[in-house]
């Protein structure tokens, strides 16, 4: 039997703590984006909705609960360099240590099944659960981990399309307006839409969903990109779906997208959505085993 | 938009006066109900071990700590979205006197008709509000279909429970059928400026 190294340790109990904080402390960029919403908001029942999301965001601070009782599906991100002295076949035991252990000892509702049989498989791990994005940095000797509990009911909301390149940004565009129109108040709006255009189909939704674990508000690095984002995240308010789909003008927090290069003949364009209560909590791992949380990548 | 407050279980007479975009703070008993609490009465036809007449039904599942006496305690209690449970409401209503349904983010139009037929109606809660929600449950008085863990049966005492919206009333209006509406003629001048 393999014996847990030290540095594997670290990475365990840096997974448990992340995953619980990320349940309980939304981000501050979050917090301003529902105020920055609650001030534009204009429609009574959207107006009350906000507010009461304002409301429970303090008194999950105050009661030090959870802000949705929706654990998710534990997602991490991490980047690993060259030289971090743990393979990441022991990141991943850690990382599955770590969310098992922060489920039974908080106690958090374990939410993951079998997908056939629907059987709960007990704490929130099982069969490629947790699910973890794994990206190499060259001439590094650094970990970060970013974990993100995704919510099902926002996960739900997510669409692929593969339009055809005479569909153009047209098409992208009408696509991600069809998407958000049509789930209505289902994935808890206002939240993060995130799009994934080019790549492959699979890549095309592994990129939308890095993209709403982005801080709010950042933009895509690429001009043509981010202009896509502006103009979607105005046409996307004028929609009047609202918060929790009760009708108003705050649909989205946010649209951000990611994008990938692509054949000459695809133009995929991916949707997922992140409800309001959209959790992700960071941690930097040095080499000697430090760990620096909150440190956004 | 009025505002109401009512305590569950409750009658025909008093759903049939709440309209569509009213405001409802409720009390009294809550039952907690799921996908697979659903499925094993509609689909394994399974009679539900408590009286549903007058019930009002939340589509939860909670995070709970299970104390050394067998019972409960509430830990973090929200909301999940409905939609996908649409299929059970006018058996609900029809075979067990249901009154009302609560979740978040609506019922499609197929819900309207049978809450109008069978005097029901669904409150529309802010989804993700869970840490506000617990709150307002004073104690997990029973839980049934344990071995369902978390999509059990739940009894629930609350007080002032809400805000919740008429979204869907006994009458054949519905608040998302409107916004959805309003928002697909909005997406079509949108569409047409691309």
């Amino acid at each position: 039997m393999a014996v847990a190294t030290d540095l594997q340790k670290v990475v365990e109990d840096a997974a448990a703590h992340l995953y619980v904080w990320a349940l309980k402390d939304i981000p501050q960029d979050l917090r301003d984006a529902l105020a920055d919403a609650a001030d534009t908001e204009t429609s009574v029942p959207g107006q009350r909705v906000l507010q009461t999301i304002l409301r429970n965001v303090q008194v999950a601070e105050e009661e030090r609960n959870l802000v949705c009782q929706d654990t998710g599906i534990a997602v991490y991100y991490c980047r690993v360099g060259e030289h971090f002295p743990l393979h990441p076949a022991r990141i991943y035991e850690a990382l599955y240590n770590g969310t098992e252990r922060a489920t039974v000892e908080h106690p958090l509702r374990s939410n993951t099944v079998h997908t056939v049989t629907r059987e709960n498989t007990g704490q929130n791990v099982g069969y490629r659960v947790p699910i973890v994005h794994w990206d190499f940095v060259a001439g590094w000797d650094g970990l970060d981990v970013k974990c993100v509990p995704k919510g099902s009911g926002s996960e739900n909301m997510s669409f692929l399309k593969m339009c055809v390149p005479a569909d153009g940004v047209a098409g992208i565009k009408r696509f991600v307006l069809d998407s958000i129109v049509g789930s209505g108040g289902k994935p808890c709006p206002p939240g993060i839409v995130g799009v994934g255009i080019g790549g492959s189909a699979d890549y095309a939704m592994h990129l939308a969903k890095e993209a709403i674990a982005r801080p709010v508000g950042t933009r895509n690095p690429d001009p043509e990109v981010a202009k896509l984002e502006e103009e979607l995240f105005e046409l996307l308010n004028e929609t009047g779906i609202g918060p929790m789909g009760l009708g108003g003008d705050v649909t989205v927090l946010q649209c951000h997208i990611e994008h990938a290069d692509t054949h000459m003949t695809l133009n995929p364009v991916a949707v997922n959505y992140q409800c309001w209560a959209a959790r992700r909590a960071s941690a930097h791992i040095a080499a000697d085993g430090t760990v620096e949380m909150d440190r956004e990548f | 938009m009025a505002e109401h407050r009512l305590t569950f279980p409750t009658t025909e007479e008093e759903i049939r006066k709440l309209r569509a975009g009213d405001l409802v703070t409720v009390d009294g008993h809550i039952i907690g109900i799921r996908d697979r609490s659903h499925i094993r009465i509609f689909d394994e036809g399974i009679e539900p071990p408590l009286d549903l007449v007058g019930a009002f039904l939340l589509h939860t599942a909670p995070n709970v700590r299970k104390r050394d006496d067998g019972g409960y305690d509430p830990l973090c209690i929200g909301t999940t979205t409905s939609a996908r449970m649409v299929r059970f409401t006018e058996g609900l209503g029809r075979d067990y006197g249901v009154r009302a349904i609560a979740g978040k983010g609506g019922l499609p139009d197929e819900a309207i008709e049978p809450m109008r037929e069978h005097g029901m109606v669904y409150f529309a809660i802010v989804g993700g509000a869970a840490a506000l929600e617990t709150t307002q449950i004073e104690e997990i008085e029973e839980v049934y279909w344990e071995e369902l863990m978390p999509e059990c049966l739940w009894k629930f005492r609350v007080k002032d429970f809400g805000p919740l919206w008429v979204g869907i009333d006994s009458h054949g209006n519905s608040m998302f059928h409107d916004v959805n509406e309003a928002a697909n003629k909005r997406l079509e001048k949108i569409l047409a400026g691309l």
